[in-house]
């Protein structure tokens, strides 16, 4: 009795270590779900700009929003208040010491995508997730405006905004590579 | 049987085996013989039997004592083992609770004490309507219920779940004058149980593009982490008890993302989504929180592993001895890699060290309780632990740990973050008059 099941269990075992077995001998209870019914809980972004969603926004039309919904926290213009600046306005950014107070938006994220997925799935802290994307676009726009990073006029979207460069992009080391 | 052979060695045992006091460890073999032995040779607390107050009996062994609770708690008298807090009003920010390491014994965590770390409150989630998706790069998406995902093949482990920022205060540049729960208290560890992320990937399948999955919480932030799918093959764990009971809500409640060794924050709480993809997403916790800064201005990203780390829990900061004579010095080791191989201790600030006993069993990613018995003679005493792992990694000096990582210029607040991945040695040292503080040796 032992043996014949631990001969079934070998098989699974192998045949789930063969790629093509999606349909091992798993409990398969598993609910099949399309892409569309998840669209809603879809709102992963990759850095090159995969996932950003249709929509646009300029710093101008992010200044309003803003003040309205992040300044009471943030402060205004983005100089910080209970909750982190959002704008560094040093002239140099070069990155002095080791301390997190040294990882602003300009002088340290790499990428500009961040940004906007950070703001449309935790942000405003009260009320996350709330905000439309062309909200989202707008409010990125004015933080990357405000940090000089992109020009005051400049449109945001889904084209756009990966392209933007920041700064300090190249300036990372992969701890463990071969964990990777 | 044990016993006897102890008897016959005790004695012997007790001979320092490094400076300041330090007592071979096998002298725990039989220890309560053997320190019974000291006590009555060493410090003489024999001789106060003679006046002894006779016993009586206590209120409580004369009447009939209280209703048995459903859910039971610890004794009134423990009400001071408890998390400290860092936003006990629930400010419109992230919430930490730390582990009152100094307050436990043995390796697991109370559920009520396993460090928590939420950046939007804890979730109340409904466990009939939470679900599990599994997504992207897939062969078929699937979504499954906690009822489904509990009629899965179930593994039970130990694992220690850290804070990648846990111990932060140690790059200050002079020593905090804080307790082992304000500078570890974000670690914890604790039996998991659940499903393995690769049975329910079994199911989906994987599309050979597939590098990294990206792992979102259910809470108010969303939080969500990218993680490479080598750990998904691994030892990934779709955990749904909490040392044998569901997970707690601060700690993920209905069911959480666990990764063995990885620190905390990849360890995605409340999961409600997986998506297989070609490259990471650069969520801010990867991109910025969890990149910390070398001294030459540049930043590691992916760190990951929680590195081989010990910290001696009792005496530390904060306690006082109660008089030179015997003591056990206990704490706690563990590595992200692996098991423990070893922890050495030193009574002199890292001149002579003398090696612990671990206590059995010793797990992979799991905290290890090591022992070490200690005869303090009253005078200064700096104590520290040094652990290795089965990788061949070493816990570093706070010298060498320095000088690879850098310091801060200036302390920064106890509660705050200023860097990340901190593992060097611990030091406690202990004054003539019996306090223990924070010192840098």
């Amino acid at each position: 009795m032992f043996t014949p099941k631990r001969a079934t269990l070998a098989a699974s075992l192998l045949l789930a270590m063969m790629a093509s077995a999606s349909l091992a001998e798993t409990p398969n209870f598993g609910k099949p779900i399309d892409e569309a019914a998840i669209a809603n809980w879809d709102i992963s972004i990759l850095p090159d700009g995969t996932g950003l969603p249709k929509g646009s926004g300029t710093p101008t039309q992010g200044a309003p929003i803003y003040a309205e919904k992040c300044s009471a926290c943030h402060g205004d213009n983005g100089k910080g208040a209970q909750a982190a600046a959002l704008v560094d306005n040093r002239p140099n950014i070069e990155i002095a010491g080791i301390s997190a107070s040294q990882k602003t938006i300009k002088s340290f994220w790499p990428y500009s995508t961040t940004i906007f997925d950070f703001i449309r799935r935790a942000m405003p802290f009260q009320a996350p997730h709330s905000l439309t994307d062309d909200e989202v676009y707008a409010l990125t726009a004015y933080i990357l405006a405000e940090n000089k990073l992109i020009g005051a006029n400049d449109v945001m979207d889904a084209q756009t905004l990966p392209k933007v460069k920041m700064p300090n992009r190249d300036n990372f080391i992969i701890r463990f590579p071969d964990r990777i | 049987m044990a016993n006897s052979r102890d008897r016959n060695t005790g004695g012997q045992s007790l001979e320092p085996v490094a400076g300041n006091g330090l007592i071979d460890r096998r002298a725990l073999l039989g220890r309560g013989i053997v320190l019974a032995g000291a006590m009555g040779a060493g410090i003489g607390t024999s001789s106060a039997a003679a006046g002894a107050e006779p016993l009586a009996d206590d209120p409580w062994s004369l009447e009939i004592g209280e209703p048995t609770p459903l859910y039971q708690v610890p004794s009134k008298f423990e009400a001071k083992v408890v998390r400290t807090l860092s936003n006990p009003n629930h400010e419109p920010r992230n919430s930490h609770s730390r582990t009152p390491h100094h307050l436990l014994e043995g390796t697991t965590t109370p559920n009520g004490l396993h460090f928590t770390i939420n950046h939007g409150g804890v979730p109340t989630i409904d466990p009939d309507k939470h679900r599990l998706v599994i997504h992207g790069l897939v062969k078929r998406p699937l979504e499954f219920t906690l009822e489904t995902l509990s009629r899965y093949p179930m593994i039970s482990r130990m694992a220690f779940v850290e804070c990648g920022g846990n111990s932060a205060p140690m790059f200050s540049p002079e020593p905090m004058q804080e307790n082992v729960q304000a500078i570890h208290g974000l670690a914890s560890c604790a039996e998991w149980t659940g499903v393995k992320l690769s049975t329910l990937l079994e199911e989906t399948g994987i599309d050979p593009r597939a590098k990294w999955f990206v792992a979102e919480g259910a809470d108010s932030p969303h939080l969500s982490r990218s993680v490479p799918m080598k750990k998904a093959l691994d030892d990934a764990m779709i955990a749904l008890y909490q040392n044998g009971e569901r997970i707690m809500p601060g700690n993920g409640y209905p069911i959480r993302l666990l990764l063995p060794g990885y620190e905390g924050n990849m360890n995605v709480k409340f999961l409600r989504r997986i998506k297989l993809v070609e490259q990471p997403a650069m969520s801010m916790y990867e991109a910025r929180t969890y990149s910390p800064i070398l001294p030459n201005g540049k930043a590691y990203r992916f760190y990951f592993l929680q590195e081989v780390k010990s910290f001696i829990t009792s005496p530390s900061h904060g306690l006082t001895l109660k008089g030179p004579g015997l003591y056990e010095i206990s704490g706690i080791a563990y590595s992200g890699t692996g098991r423990i191989d070893k922890v050495m201790v030193s009574a002199d600030g890292g001149q002579s060290w003398a090696q612990a006993a671990l206590q059995e069993p010793v797990l992979s990613k799991a905290f290890t309780r090591f022992r070490m018995p200690w005869r303090w003679n009253g005078g200064p005493a700096t104590l520290q632990s040094r652990a290795w792992d089965e990788g061949g990694n070493v816990q570093p000096t706070r010298a060498e740990f320095v000088a690879a990582r850098g310091e801060l210029t200036k302390p920064a607040p106890v509660l705050a973050f200023p860097n990340q991945h901190y593992n060097s040695i611990t030091s406690w040292g202990v004054g003539s008059n019996g306090e223990v503080k924070h010192v840098y040796a």
